[in-house]
């Protein structure tokens, strides 16, 4: 019983914030008469805010290097969208091959400030508030203070776009192959904790008592379902979420699974300690923001074709945001601490409070001050949970 | 005017698990210089602390009694104000601000908060000359020497109106030169009716300036000597230092010596910041199969520089020399290469580079060889437990499950996770710096069990301790390191406390390289 005591004591934060969001929930679900958890409001709640869980995956990976973060995700997300226009629009190239040439811009975005972080130890937040300025400069050199658009049909999908009904017929509204995705995922995740526990028993670890094995499988699986039944009930899996679940799932596993993953730990908790264990802590901050600058990439496009148009004032602010959705999700600012899962959660709350008040009809500048209360309350909740444990 | 100006009275200091400062007396004489001597660790820096108000009134029992009055300091400020200053081995200089501005920090010349500059640097000027020192009162701290830097200490103490000067090894990185200058400038002081405690281990320098020497060790004062009453010699003082009995703390060991497993030779080593200062000078050394070799040597020898530079290359730069595994050549050019040797290194300092803190102790265990529980880079999460769980038990770490964080465990506890996450590596050769600093003694005790084990398993220990009884009582074979050179190698046999540490007094400023 002793070690599922401290797995939950680790895990406190996490439940913390899962609780958090779900009080947020029920709370503007009352206050905005059940608008926002209408279908239609859970979808474009997916759509609106792609960019930040996509943005979060990614800074959660440099923040646990070492408490570092990246400043220039915003701008990076605008020069995308602007070279995507280039490709696309303006030099009509084909779509697939545009987006690939943005991937690859990405990349080397993220070896450029990857470089000057991690092998010349330039203090994180210097390059990318240099890059901040640079690729903002760069965008408005390339659109010359203009907006591209539109883009084809086919780019647009990326964000607007849904998964084909392949059962359902043209008038229906009910979309089963959304609920049969959800089926299957139930399925395989409890299969997956099936064996996992099997395992452990045959190892001769303990495992938690039945009846909390159950509630987990049982919560989880409700959340699984209901996700797909309320989009099923509106235009069914939106493409974008697709993208966002796979990236969710390969980092998790990356995180936590891999021998990498752990490196990434390793070295936010103690990087003296981790390079005389042998890893190799140099190439672990350049791989944290290679990655960046292709999630930003990723981030970009998917904005790009949200907006359908490559803006010159894309992205602002959005480096803020993906850092908020770490900090409230958990992650620590001195490195070593932290989750995806955490990240989205703590993105999801950000976007619910957005979504709430602007229904309930309180503009950017009220939502502001509360988000920035809600970073700092959650933080405080980390501090003070500490003391007292000490 | 009472010739004494400070009593310490039956000062005693406890930190959690281990009394640093038991009952001890210290009396000063006004315009004398007082030496404090002892062992690493026996308690005269904390001595140093509690009187100048590091730690503060309350937090220590006894009586401070200076010139009469009694001092009940909170913090530095209220001891320098009236008249006691402490210079640190780590000068308290800040490296880009100049000369001027250093000695007057926190004590500016100024007027309405305004600083005014003509005097700042007209008073440096004079206070530079009061020390000896020509310099610039505009050069900036990083760009003097360390031995004008502490002449720069000095002088910053005197414009405070110091009326007791501390200085805790004032010449341990000083070169001969400079140690004679601050010598005689402590004369010097002297005769201006300046008080001096003076903590060294330089047995040399303090038997040519002082005139009462307090020896401490195991945070007790054991005596003070007095110049022209009783002897002052060397032997004596060493005698004073180490003359604890060795009572059964070792465990025993049976000893089965094999081959030569690990050899190190003709080693240079220079300093990361300073490329020009040669750390290592010309090391050589060996290992046998199943040996625990220890390296002696008091703080700063060079020891850790030594083993890291070995493990990985770890410390410093231009490192030329070769190291011989089993008789063949090898090349250990990063930490990968030199677990992979089977080599491994237990850092002295396990908070800031042996532990990740807030990782658990699973984690702490696996990492240097996590790729051992994870085929294709996934990590095999049971195997993983499996691992964590059999070391919890081998070194009996004391904690209800290893999913504890690393940081909450004790000082013994920690060293065993380290030692755990070095011996999963399945290292040949072990190299231990310190491995039972800040422990207390059951622990040690279990350290030195399990370092035992290792030997009797055909492993090759290098064992370094700044503890020489714990050297003596642990290793086979000696060798003495004093400023970065090995100058003495004793067995087992030939080996004593007042040998090694003759060896190293008699080998300290002579220059030079190679054994004896």
């Amino acid at each position: 019983m002793e070690n599922i005591k401290y797995l939950f004591r680790n895990n406190v934060r996490q439940y913390a914030m899962i609780i958090a969001l779900v009080a947020i929930m029920a709370f503007f679900q009352i206050t905005t008469g059940g608008i926002l958890l209408v279908p239609m409001n859970v979808t474009n709640l997916i759509l609106q805010n792609a960019y930040v869980f996509i943005l979060a995956i990614g800074m959660t990976l440099t923040i646990l290097a070492g408490g570092n973060i990246d400043l220039s995700v915003g701008s990076l997300v605008a020069f995308i969208g602007a070279l995507a226009g280039a490709f696309i629009v303006t030099m009509r190239m084909n779509v697939a091959l545009g987006i690939a040439l943005s991937l690859i811009a990405g990349l080397l975005v993220g070896i450029w400030q990857g470089y000057w972080i991690a092998y010349v130890r330039i203090p994180a937040f210097i390059v990318t508030l240099a890059g901040m300025l640079i690729f903002r400069g760069l965008t408005l050199t390339m659109l010359q203070g203009l907006t591209i658009a539109p883009f084809p049909n086919s780019f647009q999908q990326i964000s607007s776009g849904f998964v084909n009904d392949f059962f359902g017929s043209a008038g229906e509204t009910f979309n089963l192959t959304s609920v049969l995705a959800g089926v299957i995922v139930t399925v395989l995740y409890i299969i997956g904790s099936l064996r996992r526990r099997a395992s452990r028993t045959k190892n001769g670890f303990e495992n938690s008592s039945v009846s909390l094995f159950a509630v987990q499988i049982v919560a989880i699986s409700a959340v699984i379902m209901l996700i797909s039944i309320w989009l099923a009930a509106y235009k069914g899996l939106p493409i974008i979420f697709l993208i966002i679940l796979v990236l969710v799932v390969a980092y998790s596993f990356f995180t936590t699974r891999t021998v990498p993953g752990r490196y990434f730990y390793a070295m936010g908790g103690n990087e003296k300690a981790a390079r005389l264990s042998g890893i190799n802590t140099d190439r672990i901050l350049f791989f944290a923001y290679v990655n960046m600058g292709v999630l930003s990439a990723v981030a970009g496009i998917a904005f790009t074709s949200r907006l359908n148009a490559a803006s010159p004032q894309a992205g602002l602010g959005f480096e803020l945001d993906a850092i908020a959705a770490c900090f409230i999700g958990g992650a620590s600012a001195y490195g070593g601490i932290g989750t995806i899962v955490g990240s989205i959660i703590g993105a999801l709350v950000m976007g619910v409070l957005n979504n709430g008040m602007s229904i309930m009809g309180y503009g950017t500048d009220i939502q502001q001050v509360v988000k920035g209360l809600v970073l700092l309350l959650a933080v405080a909740f980390d501090v003070f949970s500490k003391k007292k444990a000490r | 005017m009472d010739s004494i100006i400070l009593e310490m009275r039956n000062i005693t200091k406890t930190f959690p698990g281990v009394k640093a400062l038991n009952d001890v007396n210290l009396s000063i004489q006004r315009g004398k210089i007082h030496a404090l001597v002892g062992e690493n660790g026996a308690g005269k820096s904390t001595l140093m602390n509690v009187l100048s108000g590091t730690y503060p009134h309350g937090s220590y029992t006894g009586q401070i009694v200076f010139e009469g009055k009694e001092c009940t300091f909170k913090e530095i400020g209220d001891s320098e104000r009236i008249g006691i200053v402490i210079i640190h081995q780590e000068l308290a200089l800040i490296p880009y601000l100049s000369v001027g501005e250093n000695i007057f920090l926190r004590n500016e010349r100024a007027r309405n908060q305004i600083i005014d500059w003509d005097r700042t640097y007209l008073e440096a000027t004079e206070l530079l000359k009061l020390v000896g020192l020509e310099e610039n009162p505009h050069a900036a701290i990083k760009d003097i020497s360390v031995g004008k830097q502490q002449l720069v200490e000095i002088a910053k103490a005197l414009s405070k109106n110091v009326k007791l000067l501390i200085l805790d090894e004032p010449t341990a990185s000083l070169n001969e030169d400079d140690s004679e200058n601050l010598l005689k400038l402590l004369l010097e002081l002297k005769k201006k009716g300046i008080t001096s405690i003076l903590i060294s281990h330089k047995l040399n320098e303090i038997t040519e300036v002082a005139d009462a020497i307090t020896i401490i060790r195991d945070g007790s004062t054991i005596e003070t000597l007095v110049k022209g009453k009783d002897e002052i010699s060397e032997n004596r003082i060493i005698k004073g230092m180490v003359g604890r009995e060795l009572v059964d703390r070792f465990p025993k060991r049976e000893h089965k010596i094999g081959e030569v497993a690990f050899e190190v030779r003709d080693w240079n080593v220079f300093s990361p910041i300073n490329p020009e200062r040669q750390i290592i000078k010309n090391a050589n050394l060996k290992v046998h199969k199943g040996e625990v070799v220890g390296l002696a040597g008091l703080m700063g020898a060079g020891r850790t520089e030594l083993a890291m530079s070995v493990f990985g290359q770890s410390y410093g730069v231009r490192i030329s020399g070769s190291v011989y595994k089993d008789g063949k050549k090898i090349e250990m050019n990063t930490v990968r290469h030199a677990i992979d040797h089977g080599v491994s290194y237990t850092t002295e300092d396990r908070k800031t580079a042996g532990l990740n803190l807030i990782g658990d102790i699973k984690e702490n265990i696996t990492i240097a060889g996590l790729k051992k529980v994870s085929p294709n880079w996934v990590i095999d999460r049971d195997r993983e437990i499996s691992v964590a769980e059999t070391y919890r038990q081998r070194l009996n770490i004391r904690s209800p499950s290893i999913l504890q964080k690393a940081g909450n465990l004790s000082g013994g506890n920690q060293q065993k996770v380290v030692l755990s996450k070095w011996i999963f590596t399945e290292p040949d050769v072990l190299i231990l710096d310190e491995p039972t600093r800040g422990i207390d003694v059951g622990a040690k005790f279990e350290i030195y069990t399990i370092i035992n084990q290792l030997a009797s398993e055909g492993k090759s220990v290098i064992f370094i301790s700044s503890e020489l009884p714990e050297i003596l009582g642990m290793s086979d074979r000696i060798y003495v390191v004093n400023e970065g050179r090995i100058v003495g190698e004793f067995t087992r046999e030939e080996a004593t406390q007042e040998g090694i540490m003759k060896c190293i007094m008699q080998s300290s400023g002579e220059g030079g390289d190679g054994k004896h």
